[in-house]
């Protein structure tokens, strides 16, 4: 049986610079795995890729979700398949308040399900308790989603829209970067509470402190556009240690 | 020139055409090949106006350009008040705007004395297609008075349609308005705006939604003519297919008008590249110690907003329009009347689609 996520010999290039060199990953269900690298090896790529950013061409290999082939899928059609990519990067969204937007996003996917909507009360009531858990104000989510928020409250946000939005496959990218230690602990706790046996996630990081806190089953390092290595949650203090040359020369 | 004269004399040699500045992207003597004959008058009875349960309150109607020549609010009075301007001719339009149609022009007149104070909803409705129609209106405002209104113009597609408002304020007058369109086959929508006294302000709102081939041309003139006066206007459009938007604004600031603080800004965003925008802000200062400002931008929808709403499951066309209302929503953050508020953004709502949107019954 495959896994949860199964990548295989994955390229892909923006424009003509080629990004992703035959990467393969095998993600099972209930697991979180750690992606590493430096800098300009690929990180961002693989998770615009699996997520279906437009932009990026790809060139050979597959990505499958529950053994379904994911890149033929617009980008919507893989948010209701349970993909959700937390952004390095959280778009501002003036005009838009943060309830607004997330109970659009999360009736979009029931409708593209074929599942009944959530009525109001119900969702209110989800994202009171999801809300309180992150620590997050209720009526910062009755402001433009993401303007003027900081750095931490971008993840927050970020983490939230996961919970609420309860994906099969949660693609973390640089969730924390930006963020101080106290930041940094809280969206972790958010991310550690999100664990189950039949969700997968993928954290990338280019710092072994993250996983601190949200503790890998396994770790990849990525370096080259592919996979150079991978061993248990060890791997990551020895980079840490050592650096990425060694991985970048084996590139 | 302009198209009242032309409906009137017959004669189409008046219409306004390209070669005069004003006129160049919204050309009316190349459009129109022949003149309609004069609408009739109408004698049927008119449905209930749009928002009739939102805003409560009389409502004065010009059908086919007849009815009242005037409106007076008595100085000191408070009122509301829904003015509705229908086209209700027996013709059909071909939906290319050619033949059926009838064509006529209005005219009116609303005055508020010294400290008077309305609330008013002005909604342009099209029981038919295929008119040509001027609708003049003449707002003067008297020592301290204030007007606000939202003015709603859901035109015929294969309509063309000229509403003309000279607006004067006295000393110390309050002006404001929010236009919303969704255009029409040609669609001018104008202000002129005297500063006549000291004090005076201006709030001007426009909003236009351009879908299909509909065209909607947003011009004002401010004249400031006296010191100390305000204006902050703010116009913002969305464009699809092979609609047009134009703007056009222009404030003077005549000698003497000193201590004048203007600011006028334009933002469009074109979601289709067959559609076009043109826009035109100036400003003209003849006087000294003035504070005015513009700014203008065209632009597309932000591509890494569209994905990250699609990542969250949008679909793209779910993306857009959110992000496109969301854009527009700014304008209607302006409107000061918490009713008038209410009702601008069901009609934004409803104006997602035109085709199919602020017709005169379906609105409560």
């Amino acid at each position: 049986m495959s896994a949860l996520l199964e990548v295989r010999d994955l390229s892909a290039r923006v424009e003509a610079k080629a990004i992703l060199d035959r990467l393969s990953l095998s993600l099972p269900a209930g697991e979180v795995h750690a992606i590493m690298g430096p800098n300009g090896a690929g990180k961002s790529t693989l998770s615009h890729v699996l997520s279906g950013k437009p932009g990026y061409e790809v060139t050979g290999g597959s990505a499958t979700l529950d053994g379904e082939d994911l890149l033929a899928l617009e980008p919507e059609a893989r948010a209701a398949r349970g993909v959700f990519l937390s952004f390095q990067y959280p778009v501002e969204i003036p005009g838009v308040p943060a309830l607004t937007f997330l109970r659009t996003a999360l009736n979009a996917q029931h409708r593209a399900r074929g599942e009944a909507e959530v009525s109001a009360p119900d969702f209110l009531k989800l994202v009171r308790a999801r809300a309180g858990a992150l620590k997050i104000d209720f009526d910062m989510l009755k402001r433009p989603l993401n303007v003027g928020f900081s750095g931490g409250e971008k993840k927050r946000m970020e983490i939230l829209q996961m919970a609420v939005l309860a994906p099969r496959l949660a693609i973390l990218d640089e969730t924390d970067s930006g963020l101080d230690i106290d930041a940094l602990r809280i969206v972790a706790e958010g991310v550690n509470a999100l664990r189950a046996p039949d969700r997968a996630m993928l954290v990338i990081t280019h710092y072994q402190r993250l996983l601190d806190h949200i503790r890998p089953d396994r770790v990849h390092v990525l370096a080259g556009g592919r996979i150079v290595a991978s061993g248990g949650p060890e791997l990551a203090l020895q980079l840490e240690r050592e650096g990425y040359d060694k991985f970048a020369a084996a590139a | 020139m302009s198209l009242a004269e032309a409906l009137q004399h017959g004669d189409l040699t008046r219409l306004p055409s390209r070669r005069e500045e004003d006129w160049r992207w919204s050309d009316l003597r190349g459009l129109i090949r022949a003149l309609p004959p004069a609408a009739p008058a109408f004698s049927g009875a008119l449905p209930p106006g749009p928002f009739a349960a939102r805003f409560p309150a009389e409502r004065l109607c010009l059908v086919n350009g007849r009815g009242p020549d005037t409106i007076e609010i008595a100085a000191g009075e408070n009122a509301r008040l829904g003015l509705r301007l229908v086209a209700a001719g027996e013709g059909q339009g071909d939906g290319e705007g050619q033949g059926g149609g009838e064509g006529y022009v209005g005219r009116l007149r609303l005055t508020l004395g010294a400290g008077a104070s309305l609330v008013l909803l002005q909604t342009h409705e099209a029981l038919t297609g295929g008119y040509l129609a001027q609708t003049d209106l003449e707002i003067v405002l008297g020592p301290g008075a204030r007007l606000e209104r939202l003015v709603l113009v859901a035109d015929a597609a294969d309509a063309v349609a000229v509403t003309l408002s000279h607006v004067h304020l006295a000393e110390g007058a309050t002006f404001v308005e929010t236009v919303l369109t969704t255009g029409a086959r040609r669609q001018r929508l104008e202000t002129r705006l005297t500063h006549a006294a000291r004090h005076s302000a201006a709030t001007l709102s426009g909003l236009y939604r351009l879908a299909g081939r509909r065209h909607a041309d947003l011009t004002s003139l401010i004249r400031h003519e006296a010191p100390q006066a305000r204006t902050d206007q703010l116009v913002r459009g969305v464009v699809d297919d092979q609609a047009r938007g134009v703007f056009q604004g222009r404030i003077l600031v005549q000698p003497g008008a000193d201590g004048t603080d203007s600011r006028m800004g334009h933002h469009a965003l074109i979601l289709s590249d067959r559609a076009e925008v043109d826009a035109k802000p100036e400003l003209e200062i003849y006087a000294d110690d003035v504070s005015c400002a513009h700014g203008a931008t065209v632009g597309a929808l932000d591509a890494e907003a569209l994905f990250y709403a699609r990542q969250r499951g949008l679909s793209e066309a779910e993306a857009r329009a959110l992000l496109s209302d969301a854009f527009l929503g700014a304008v209607l953050d302006r409107i000061v009347d918490p009713e008038l508020e209410a009702v601008g953004r069901a009609w934004l709502e409803a104006a997602v689609s035109p085709e199919v949107g602020p017709g005169a019954e379906t609105l409560a």
